[in-house]
């Protein structure tokens, strides 16, 4: 937290293992963090996961080629970029989702707390990296109530609170008010924008450290939008967000960090107002100006 | 494990034992135990395979192709030719089908083109539950419904009408091929019926929509747009309801009068590869007759199982076409 | 021919395919109504309370029943269901995961050789298999013929069922970093349950009428069994032999027993598809 570990951090950077990668960019965490101390607060005490070399592919198509990215902790990190280039791949990957698909390959490194991930037992990854997906998915032969407490139950877990916890993981979603009185509905029975809040209450209801967001909100309407990018604004006092967008509105909205995906690498990665305002990079600004993609 | 550039933060430990056991573990047990069940599957049918052929080996060795080609059903002698097992087979199917196609394509087209919407589903099921009744209420119904009716209005119809072909003379007792042949023909016609109107509903709406732009009526859209495409799936339900008709045993071996006589008329009294199975088994006593009958197991087996393998092709070709 | 009349007989053509199709329809319903009619007309006579409780008499004697034939094919069902269902369900979870590599093709190609291969053969099957081997006709041989019917369909609709589950729902559990096996169960398989359940009944409904494989499995028995390892009377084997014999009385308990057998299969059928639409909703 000194000031003097910024500069050694800033060094440090390039003797690390992706410092030698070209699309690397050393981002100064953001201002909002107040104080002056904290606006050059050392990267490697922020950095919640970080992808090292992450070279992901399907078959012999390669979709992911060398990511190296930090993501920070308590922060929002969004991922950008057209149709097809790697981003729901990359954070498919930071779960170890990824190869649930057969013919799904990775190389290189992901980690979590400075552990490898792809050492880890992907199943309790999982429980600490949460994830919600582009469609709201609730369970459909569960109820509401049910569908918080799924992923405690499956996991063979006796809650001892089921109750206050559903409550707890559907205020912070804030879906309680609006479905306290009928907990025992079909999860199917709500809109899909409470529907999708559902998904993110059942995925905080595992404790996360880490969640990815999957485009949550390219199945939802304009208010039911705003409502989950609300939802993400609370949720990253406690958790680190990565969220993927093809939205550049939402990503300039909710997240702290932005960082831009083309054909399956990595172009620049800063500070949202950065990426928005002054890109380094020109193939940034082409597509946010929307001359590509 | 490769030393990670950051150090660890700060954050509340999960509690240990929170979540138990090793998952690898449970999907390897859950992994194995499915792929246990799926290979019983296979096992099964390469046990059947083996064993019918064990059963039947002693009389593969004693008869070899005389087998199929020798007349003479005869268990005191131990001479055992199933060519009238055979022939009553394919008479019975044969006229079976004759019958059941053209109703079965009717019911099929009135299902999945003609019928309104509504009406649909519960005629569907209908259809469905001339499937589910049991072949032995078939036989019981066919011993005391159909067969007086056959007696006395159907045959001697027939033979007032088309008396001068063979296939319609000598005495009538309403037990006979003819009689198996039509409840054979109830019994086939769902399977038919059902897989033709899947196969009818596969071929793309855009086909039929296309003639019927043109101007054409709706049996012409049919014939020029659907017929074409769900030619070889047609075919290929008509050659399940065949399988079906070929296995089919206990409605046949009450009606069909098990007689071992090769005769060209359909009032005579007939005998099926299934039939005598089923009635001669468990009388069986000498080896050699028991390994006969199995025989003819082995073979109703074989023609089945290419018979399902050929009509499972056609009708998967409609479908690819459909889905393309 | 000029183009009006052309059309006119064009209509013509159409309306009369249309009317033999209505036909065809019509006609094919005539057996089932008329199976019906004479299985409700002439069983309700012989049913009786004794019918349910009495073990069959000797032909001439009054007050029969096949009450030992009824627990029969319900002991001879419920084998084939404890002998059918699991590893069948468990084939299909398989065949959905890894129906696409080379074991899952020939499993699949397996059941559906299976599915055709006729009845009375798969009865020849099991008794040389196991009534030769044990010396004896038992309710285990029967359940078991009945079990392999069973099978194929059983496989087959559990993994096109399970199919049809979404893969968001998999991704959903595994997010929740609930393990594989977990996920299949209780997630991929409790969704698809409804529809599996009513291929089961529907796979139910046909072996409980089966015949041909019981005659040379389980055999028939005129009283009670003294356990699985005897032969054992069922519902079916029971009408076939009552039917063909030549005597009044025991053809009025043939079509007792078979109004018992199709209300059984008819029930389930109606109960399979009341359990599919009310999963539609």
């Amino acid at each position: 937290m000194s000031t003097t570990n910024s500069v050694v951090a800033s060094g440090s950077v390039s003797g690390a293992p992706w410092g030698s990668d070209a699309h690397l960019q050393v981002v100064p965490p953001p201002p909002s963090l107040g104080a002056l101390g904290a606006m050059v607060e050392p990267l490697h005490e922020s950095a919640k996961m970080s992808a090292v070399g992450l070279r992901a592919s399907f078959g012999a198509r390669e979709i992911l080629k060398g990511i190296s990215i930090p993501l920070y902790e308590k922060h929002v990190t969004a991922i950008i970029g057209p149709s097809g280039c790697g981003k729901s791949t990359f954070i498919r990957c930071l779960n170890r989702m990824h190869e649930v698909v057969s013919g799904a390959t990775s190389v290189g490194q992901v980690h979590l707390d400075g552990q490898d991930i792809f050492s880890m037992d992907p199943v309790r990854l999982r429980r600490r990296v949460g994830m919600v997906f582009q469609k709201p998915n609730p369970f459909p032969t569960m109820s509401i109530r049910d569908n918080v407490l799924a992923g405690l139950r499956l996991n063979g877990l006796k809650v001892a609170e089921p109750d206050a916890l559903v409550e707890r993981a559907l205020r912070q979603v804030a879906l309680w008010d609006e479905v306290k009185d009928g907990i025992h509905r079909s999860g199917l029975s709500l809109s899909g924008g409470q529907q999708q809040r559902l998904c993110i209450a059942r995925t905080l209801a595992m404790e996360p450290e880490v969640i990815l967001m999957d485009e949550p909100c390219s199945a939802l309407d304009p208010i039911a939008t705003a409502r989950v990018e609300e939802l993400i604004h609370e949720l990253k006092k406690d958790y680190t967000i990565v969220i993927v967008t093809h939205n550049m509105q939402q990503a300039a909205r909710v997240a702290d960090y932005t960082a831009f995906f083309y054909m399956g690498e990595l172009i620049e990665h800063d500070r949202t107002d950065v990426i928005f305002t002054r890109p380094a990079q020109q193939r940034t600004e082409d597509y946010i100006t929307g001359r590509f993609g | 494990m490769r030393q990670s550039i950051w150090p660890t933060p700060e954050r509340p430990p999960l509690v240990p034992g929170r979540f138990r056991g090793d998952t690898h573990r449970g999907d390897r047990v859950f992994s194995w135990i499915t792929a246990a069940s799926a290979s019983i599957v296979i096992l099964t049918v390469l046990a059947m395979t083996g064993q019918m052929l064990a059963s039947s080996w002693l009389s593969l060795e004693t008869f070899h192709w005389s087998f199929i080609t020798s007349l003479e059903w005869n268990p005191v002698t131990e001479q055992f030719g199933a060519l009238p097992f055979i022939f009553g087979t394919i008479v019975s199917s044969t006229v079976a089908l004759a019958l059941a196609v053209p109703v079965s394509f009717g019911v099929a087209l009135f299902l999945s083109e003609l019928a309104p919407e509504w009406l649909r589903n519960p005629f569907g099921f209908l259809v469905e539950l001339l499937a589910a009744v049991p072949s032995v209420v078939y036989g019981l119904w066919g011993i005391f419904a159909l067969a007086p009716l056959m007696r006395e209005t159907v045959e001697p119809a027939l033979r007032a009408s088309l008396g001068f072909l063979p296939l319609f003379s000598g005495p009538n007792q309403g037990y006979g091929m003819l009689t198996a042949s039509v409840v054979l023909a109830i019994m086939i016609t769902p399977t038919i019926a059902s897989v033709s109107r899947e196969v009818l509903r596969a071929v793309p709406r855009a086909y039929r929509e296309a003639a019927l732009g043109l101007g054409a009526t709706q049996w012409e859209a049919i014939r020029t747009g659907v017929f074409p495409v769900a030619r070889s799936g047609l075919v290929g339900a008509v050659v399940l309801g065949l399988g079906r008709a070929l296995g089919e045993t206990m409605a046949v071996t009450m009606l069909i009068g098990n007689r071992a006589d090769i005769s060209a008329s359909l009032f005579a009294p007939g005998y099926t590869m299934a039939s005598v199975i089923a009635n001669e088994f468990t009388e069986a006593t000498e080896d050699l007759y028991l390994s006969a009958l199995a025989e003819i197991g082995l073979l109703l087996f074989i023609i089945t199982v290419l018979l399902n393998i050929f009509a499972r092709f056609l009708v998967w070709r409609v479908g690819r076409q459909g889905g393309a | 021919m000029n183009i009006r009349s052309h059309f006119t007989y064009r209509k013509a053509v159409d309306r009369i395919v249309r009317g033999l199709c209505l036909l065809a329809a019509l006609l094919a319903l005539v057996p089932l109504f008329s199976v019906l009619y004479y299985v409700t007309a002439r069983g309700l006579g012989g049913i009786s309370f004794e019918f349910f409780t009495e073990l069959p008499t000797p032909v001439g004697e009054e007050h029969g029943g096949v009450a030992n034939a009824i627990t029969g094919t319900l002991t001879l069902v419920g084998l084939a269901c404890l002998f059918g269902i699991p590893p069948g369900v468990l084939a299909g979870v398989y065949l959905s995961q890894f129906g696409h590599t080379r074991l899952g093709k020939i499993v699949r190609f397996s059941a559906d050789v299976m599915s055709g291969v006729p009845s009375v053969t798969i009865g020849i099957f099991v008794y040389s298999l196991l009534v030769v081997r044990t010396k004896q006709f038992s309710a285990y041989a029967g359940g078991l013929a009945l079990a392999v019917i069973m099978l194929p369909t059983v496989t087959r609709t559990t993994e096109e069922l399970l199919k049809l589950v979404p893969e968001a729902l998999r991704e959903a559990a595994l997010g929740l970093g609930v393990p594989q096996w977990r996920t299949t169960l209780s997630v991929m398989l409790r969704t698809a349950a409804p529809g599996v359940a009513t291929g089961i009944m529907l796979a139910v409904a046909r072996v409980a009428g089966e015949t041909a494989p019981l005659l040379f499995t389980s055999f028939s028995n005129r009283f009670w069994p003294g356990g699985l390892d005897e032969p054992t009377a069922s519902l079916p084997v029971q009408i076939y032999t009552y039917a063909v014999s030549p005597y009044e009385d025991w053809h009025s308990q043939a079509w007792a027993a078979a109004l018992v057998l199709v209300a059984l299969v008819l029930t389930l059928n109606v109960a399979a598809r009341v359990l599919v639409r009310h999963r539609v909703r």
